[in-house]
């Protein structure tokens, strides 16, 4: 160990309690960041993960100008080819085809607007939800036709049941009018109103047959195999799709912007976060300022001396902040490991906010949140600690430059 | 006295004190403020629901609220006006409607909206609709065939003002009901989601067009405060059959603004302690620094027999000074930051579409609420003087001749 550091090491301890205290409240602030970003991190996947198993998936595939207007007649010709495509490129999970056409939908008493849809049983379990929130009944499988899946809160509506027929009344694709009667197979419920009150499901064959698709669909929806991916499919499925689509009719959508408001509310989430940690770091850093300032205080004398023995003013300031860094450092580790097992602890049993779980429900999430921890919360944790603090340390060692010797040593 | 040598003796060092200062100024400027912007996003959340047509109570025909539609209609409104005439407050408005689910069409379009039939002097009383239209005009009371809708549905139906729009519903009978309305006005909404989902007729039309004669489906009632709901919708209840009518509060109507306003409620709280605890670690510090600066003087007041209880609070009165000081700029401080955003708000256009997502307004005023005043300066002040305590026994347990010893 070097003579700096030695000295460093024993002045830190001159004062033991005082470098506790100090310590203690740059971990805290450690501590409390690498929670909460680990927090806001896992909330965020959590977030994105919910609503992209819920309906749009990673990226989808449409034809320029339907994701604005939702016009039918904006299509994916064939996607057979599209889905060809797909199959070869690697971090591509799983893919579907869907289609969607507002209809009339009654019962005996009731009638209703809703988005009738069409999807590939098999594939869209693979790629959404839906087979895992069937309430009742069965969910559909690819031999079935005329049956359907309803929503939750449009069933109560239409005061109908499993087994019970449906008449779906809309536009086909080529302005034919689109009638045809299906029976209830299932009825689902994700517990975000919006889509149990309003959704209907059908199979895609009988939906293509019904309204004149002539095998077209309206999205191609594609899960990758993680988020990090969802870029790179994006490339290839961008370059690939130039080679069937030779009129450039097609676009591929990636999650944020088939959803910009869930990026953006995680953007806000951030800045509004990064303000706070702001505030709450200053604070720290004001609170041990007076540590690193008392310092000049105390030892006024001490400098003096060192001085006229002829120490330069640089090797002092370099003294003094190898004493600040050593304990800014031994803080900030004891808040990342301290930090590190409150969210580790948070990670395996899950945190439940009462009284919040029906909230998250209406925006597709599970009532039980879990942080994640990461490198990066750490990292970001950690280093905004250290910075802050850190230029707070500044101030006192550089005023110690300004000290002359001989005034000093006289200081009491 | 005691007050006196506690001001001064903060003030022996100069800078030590102003930092430890700054940090409670800032903590406490700090809980002010964010707590008002958070008090603002929920009042926001809150009263955006109110004025998009909820209101703050709202009277229906039991069953209305389960299942919507034109069965469930209060059939006959005079009853309920006249009981509304007699117990609501004087400044308190309120506006009957008709609303039932409908399919909106064109020639090229078609979707499912909420068909609201009006009365529109009244109405604009009550909701946001009354000074919401951007181009063409407001309803007339009598208006037989005129509709306004949001600007997002003129946009994904492709169409404008003097347009033609058919409804269809269902009506009483439960056979299917259909007008064409002509768009006489557009509106614009705080949220897309708004705009795409009403379509507001006139009262007569609606109850044409729906087979109703009279009836109505709701009657909405806007008070002076948010907080007067609970009490009117009592009277309320009291005056209107409990087998015939179902009276509902803002809080009831709007569980997500209820919920928001509760998890605001705890990470205030937290908050408040968390900048506490970041700044207790200063106040303990520096109060310690200052009493081990002092252990002679501290000896000689013992050996001139001062009692030890009189120490303690020799330097609890010093947190005392320097505490009421950094929480009276801190105020000072927050409230006038509050003050300087309070008419132009914080503009988050730039991410509206977040804002939208969690069916908030793009504009945050902030919002002082005196009980987070209150907890603030509760939690520094007392908490503050709690920890002070342990440096102040510590200075009372100092023995005069160790302390006289000490260099």
């Amino acid at each position: 160990m070097s003579i700096d550091l030695k000295m460093a090491w024993r002045n830190i301890w001159r004062h033991p309690r005082r470098a506790i205290l100090t310590m203690a409240a740059i971990a805290f602030a450690t501590v409390l960041l690498v929670f909460m970003l680990s927090w806001q991190f896992g909330s965020y996947d959590t977030m994105i993960n919910a609503a992209v198993k819920v309906h749009t998936g990673h990226l989808q595939v449409q034809a320029a100008g339907y994701h604005e207007q939702q016009n039918m007649h904006l299509v994916v010709p064939d996607p057979v080819s599209v889905s060809r495509l797909l199959d070869d490129i690697p971090d591509v999970a799983a893919h579907t085809a869907r289609a969607t056409a507002f209809s009339l939908v009654s019962s005996h008493e009731r009638t209703y607007g809703v988005a009738v849809r069409g999807i590939d049983p098999t594939k869209e379990a693979q790629v959404t939800t839906v087979g895992q929130v069937i309430r009742q009944g069965k969910y559909l499988s690819d031999d079935d036709a005329a049956q359907a899946l309803v929503g939750g809160l449009l069933a109560k509506n239409l005061r109908v049941g499993v087994g019970d027929e449906l008449v779906l009344l809309g536009q086909g694709r080529d302005g034919s009018i689109a009638a045809t009667v299906v029976q209830v197979a299932g009825i689902f419920s994700y517990g975000q109103d919006e889509l149990d009150r309003n959704v209907i499901y059908i199979p895609l064959p009988y939906f293509q047959e019904v309204y004149s698709m002539q095998g077209a669909v309206h999205e191609v929806v594609v899960l990758g195999t993680s988020l990090e991916a969802v870029p790179r499919i994006k490339r290839s499925v961008s370059a690939e799709l130039k080679t069937i689509d030779k009129k450039n009719k097609l676009v591929v959508l990636d999650w944020m912007e088939l959803m910009p408001g869930l990026i953006q509310s995680i953007q806000m989430d951030l800045i509004s976060g990064f303000i706070m940690y702001l505030i709450l770091i200053i604070v720290v850093a004001f609170s041990i300022l007076n540590t690193f300032l008392m310092v000049i205080f105390e030892r006024t004398r001490e400098f003096g001396v060192f001085m006229a023995l002829g120490t330069t003013p640089g090797r002092l300031t370099r003294l003094l902040l190898l004493e600040s860094t050593t304990l800014t450092l031994l803080g900030t580790a004891m808040g990342i490991v301290a930090g590190s097992l409150v969210t580790w602890y948070f990670q395996v049993h899950g945190i439940v906010i009462s009284g919040t779980s029906e909230m998250l429900q209406q925006y597709g999430l599970p009532e039980r949140m879990y942080p994640q921890l990461s490198t990066l919360s750490i990292a970001v944790g950690a280093g905004l600690v250290l910075a802050i603090t850190l230029a707070a340390a500044l101030y006192p060692a550089l005023k110690v430059r300004r000290l002359r010797p001989v005034e000093a040593m006289r200081a009491v | 006295m005691f007050f006196q040598l506690g001001w001064r003796n903060i003030w022996r060092n100069r800078r030590r004190t102003l930092v430890i200062l700054t940090a409670v100024v800032i903590g406490v400027w700090s809980m002010i403020f964010l707590s008002s912007l958070m008090r603002g996003v929920a009042d926001q959340f809150v009263s955006n629901g109110i004025k998009t047509l909820t209101g703050h109570i709202q009277v229906h025909h039991t069953g209305y609220r389960e299942d919507p539609v034109v069965e469930n209609s209060i059939k006959n409104p005079a009853g309920v006006e006249a009981v509304l005439t007699a117990v609501l407050p004087p400044e308190a408005q309120w506006a009957p409607r008709v609303r039932v689910n409908a399919v909106a069409s064109n020639a090229r379009h078609s979707t499912g909206i909420t068909m609201v039939g009006i009365d529109p002097s009244r109405e604009a009383g009550v909701s946001f609709i009354g000074e919401a239209i951007t181009e063409g005009r407001y309803l007339k009371s009598d208006d037989p065939y005129g509709i306004v809708v949001g600007k997002a549905l003129v946009k994904k139906f492709e169409t404008k003002v003097g347009r033609k729009l058919v409804l269809m519903s269902q009506d009483t009978e439960g056979e299917t009901a259909s007008r064409a309305f002509r768009i006489v006005g557009v509106y614009r909404a705080e949220m897309q989601a708004t705009e795409k989902q009403f379509a507001f007729v006139s009262m007569p039309a609606a109850q044409q067009m729906l087979n109703l004669s009279h009836g109505i489906s709701e009657v909405a009632v806007l008070l002076a405060e948010h907080g007067q709901a609970m009490q009117v919708a009592n009277t309320l209840r009291a005056e209107l059959s409990a087998d015939e009518y179902e009276v509902n509060t803002w809080q009831e109507l709007l569980p997500m603004g209820s919920a928001i306003m509760k998890i605001y409620d705890w990470f205030i709280f937290i908050w408040f302690l968390v900048v506490f605890i970041a700044m207790g670690f200063g106040i303990v510090n520096t109060t310690l620094m200052a009493v081990f600066e002092r252990v002679r003087e501290f000896g000689l007041l013992k050996a001139l027999g001062m009692k030890p209880w009189w120490i303690v609070k020799e330097v609890l009165i010093e947190s005392f000074c320097l505490l009421i000081l950094g929480m009276v700029i801190g105020n000072a401080a927050g409230f006038v930051s509050v003050l300087a955003i309070s008419r132009t708000g914080i503009d988050l256009s730039a991410l509206a579409a977040g804002m939208e997502y969690w069916g908030m307004s793009r504009v945050i005023y902030p919002h002082i609420l005196g009980q987070d005043v209150m907890m603030a300066n509760l939690v520094v002040f007392i908490l503050g003087l709690v920890v002070s305590l342990y440096p102040a026994i510590k200075a009372s347990r100092f023995t005069p001749v160790e302390a006289l010893a000490h260099t």
